[in-house]
């Protein structure tokens, strides 16, 4: 299978490679004095440099022989990622990451690691742009979003732990961090150029970027015929993602009203004097790992999921895969008080649905006696446990506050991990009022 | 004289600006006192505080887009009509045939921009611990600030009426029919009666509030457009004037101390 590649997008490839070879050779001339540092970028800008000259002269002669990316490599993504582990192999693996970061900060955040990990991203990048399923999604005018968050995003979170590391170094050593600093300017110039500047800059980036990409303008509005997959807003998609693992009354209206109740109390919560004003990791390991966990990889890492990888019938695609509307995903899930009722006990009669409230409660005791137990004796548990010196730090109301947002927080990993591995739908399940956990 | 030195001398000049151009100390101060612009920063502030390396230049972005948005908002408000007749055709023209139609581009970008600004402000203001007493407050008005400028951006969406609008906004309000008590697919919103009439169904519940209808309708549109171009805005103008305000009374941009 051999797609052949647009010829503008030949030459648009071409300039993206050229722009990171400029990137490379820039940063060559810049360790000039560093002879190793110097070698690694001038090669680094030599192939980016001949990816230049490849797509140029093929887009010159002829487009058909336009470069692909070997298929093996389209396949053997597509293989993994879609028929072997899917969304597990893609959230794990995200919160993999996401520890090794946090603990292999002070390795990871060192600049030649991290510049390393950005032309490795450019690279695939670049490749991936060959292939026309991938293509299809990324290029998508309202995907462009996504593709600037994972940018920016990425770049902040290398630069803020970088601080944090220096200055965990700093801390160590007795010496002032970098934000320490007596020295006092006047807002009119130093901060007013400052802020002029940045309008300027930005002003310049919105109309290029508004001249070059269009805003999209689908087909006039129906309500006959709704596209598919139907998606929220980029922005939402996070919490669309999670009506995979929860109805709409937690996944919409419960966890972001959490999430906002959350957000608004941290300070409250968050009793720490430490860390105020300045970059650090370990001051403050806590508070920074669950705000990183909250923000990177349950928002962000779903936002991704849900835009470029969830496609028609909200089906999981590989990121080199055709969305096939037809593709079927075989759902087998059960519920908690079936597992029970018939796995355990043996005898289906109290499974009936539609009876009284009693029978109700009696079919879903199981689920409701596990619901119970996590939310109202974990919390005293973890007190005499693992929270014992936050509790008495902490006194009874911002504890109880920490300890339920936290439960909220880790309902969705929890409710991930049973789905894929017991298959569990519901841990209760009473559709005659609508509520099912 | 020269006409630089004319002009400064003027009176026009002078009643406008009650001081000399800002070359010294004393004037550098006067003129963040005596301009209502400028007077939302202190006079002085610290210098590892305003570097980028340290504010990221989020949260001024955020404010400048918001100003953007403002501006180009306004101005498309002159072309576009929130109607079923004609919403899409407008946008339509502002693509095909207006002059400086790419104003909507403009709107639509800095739209997701400010998005992507607001969150990164956010992540830098906690990597700081800037919400930190004595900032608390702060912290929770810029919450709500985000959480409206989600909404503000998920408000516009619906406007160009087009396949993309309408579904994105049919799934997202789908939510709210499944809210607890006042969502008539809701967990428990079937225990509210008016004796054996349900209180909460599919015309009288959160959804149908959202929405000014059972499904996204023209009535939608309308409502969509209010809160987008008046009633939010509003709300948001005034909640970044109270962050500003307590920026400066809460001891000006946080630092080690």
């Amino acid at each position: 299978m051999h797609e052949t590649l647009p010829r503008s997008f030949q030459v648009g490839l071409a300039g993206y490679y050229l722009l990171c070879a400029g990137l490379n050779f820039g940063f060559a001339h810049f360790y000039m004095n560093r002879p190793k540092l110097r070698l690694a970028w001038a090669i680094s800008g030599f192939i980016f440099a001949l990816h230049t000259i490849v797509y140029l002269l093929t887009a010159a002669t002829n487009p058909e022989l336009g470069p692909v990316i070997p298929h093996v490599i389209v396949d053997t993504t597509n293989r993994i990622f879609d028929h072997i582990w899917g969304p597990i192999l893609y959230f794990v693996g995200s919160c993999v990451g996401f520890a090794a970061l946090l603990y292999w900060r002070k390795q990871l955040t060192e600049p030649t690691v991290a510049i390393a990990f950005l032309k490795i991203t450019l690279f695939i990048s670049g490749w991936s742009m060959t292939n026309p399923d991938f293509r299809s999604i990324i290029t998508k005018a309202d995907n462009v979003p996504i593709v600037m968050l994972m940018f920016t995003v990425g770049f902040f979170t290398w630069f803020g732990l970088r601080r944090a590391v220096i200055n965990d170094e700093l801390i160590a050593q007795n010496k002032p961090v970098l934000e320490k600093d007596d020295e006092k300017v006047l807002v009119w110039p130093d901060l007013v150029y400052t802020e002029l500047i940045c309008m300027i800059i930005a002003t310049a980036v919105l109309v290029v970027w508004s001249i070059a990409l269009e805003a999209p303008l689908e087909q006039p509005a129906t309500n006959a015929k709704a596209p598919n997959p139907s998606k929220a807003p980029w922005y939402f998609l996070g919490l669309q993602e999670m009506l995979v693992y929860f109805d709409p009354w937690m996944a919409g209206v419960v966890l972001p009203t959490m999430i906002i109740i959350g957000l608004i109390a941290i300070p409250y919560i968050d009793f720490n004097p430490k860390g105020n004003g300045y970059y650090t990791f370990k001051e403050r390991p806590f508070a920074v790992t669950t705000f990183l966990f909250g923000f990177l990889v349950l928002w962000v890492v779903l936002i991704v999921l849900g835009t470029l990888l969830r496609g028609p019938n909200w089906n999981f695609f590989a990121p080199f895969e055709y969305w096939d509307p037809h593709k079927v995903v075989p759902l087998n899930n059960v519920n908690l008080s079936e597992l029970f009722w018939l796995g355990v006990v043996g005898d289906p009669t109290f499974l009936r649905e539609g009876g009284s409230i009693g029978s109700i409660i009696i079919r879903e005791s199981p689920g409701i006696l596990l619901t119970a137990i996590y939310m109202l004796a974990l919390p005293p548990i973890l007190a005499r446990t693992v929270f014992r010196n936050y509790f008495i730090k902490m006194g009874f109301l911002r504890y109880f506050m920490l300890i339920t947002l936290l439960q909220f927080m880790a309902s969705l990993p929890i409710k991930m991990v049973l789905r894929w591995v017991i298959n569990l739908k519901y841990i209760v399940y009473i559709p005659e009022y609508f509520f099912n956990i | 004289m020269s006409v630089g030195d004319f002009i400064r001398n003027s009176q026009i000049w002078k009643s406008i600006f009650r001081h000399p151009a800002p070359r010294d100390r004393r004037n550098r101060v006067v003129v963040v006192l005596t301009n209502v612009f400028l007077h939302l920063h202190p006079v002085s502030v610290r210098k590892s505080g305003i570097a980028l390396s340290y504010t990221w230049c989020m949260g001024g972005l955020t404010f400048f887009l918001f100003l953007v948005e403002t501006v180009t908002g306004v101005l498309l408000m002159f072309y576009y009509r929130p109607t079923l007749e004609h919403a899409y055709n407008d946008i339509l023209a502002l693509r095909d045939v207006t002059t400086l139609g790419v104003l909507r581009e403009m709107h639509r970008w800095g739209a997701h921009a400010m998005v992507i600004a607001i969150w990164l402000h956010m992540y830098r203001v906690f990597l700081t611990g800037s919400y930190k007493p004595p900032r608390e407050f702060n912290w929770s008005v810029g919450v709500i600030l985000l959480v409206l400028t989600l909404l503000l951006s998920f408000t516009g969406y619906l406007l160009p009426w087009d396949q993309l609008a309408i579904w994105a906004i049919t799934v997202g309000s789908n939510m709210a029919r499944a809210t607890p008590l006042v969502g008539h697919e809701g967990p428990f919103a079937s225990l509210l009666t008016i004796g054996d009439a349900p209180l909460i169904h599919s015309g009288s519940d959160a959804r149908f509030l959202l929405l000014g209808g059972r499904f996204v309708s023209g009535d939608t549109l309308l409502r969509f457009y209010v809160l987008h171009c008046v009633a939010i805005p509003l709300v948001v103008a005034m909640l970044i004037a109270v962050h500003f305000w307590r920026v400066r009374k809460d001891g000006g941009i946080s630092g080690a101390l």
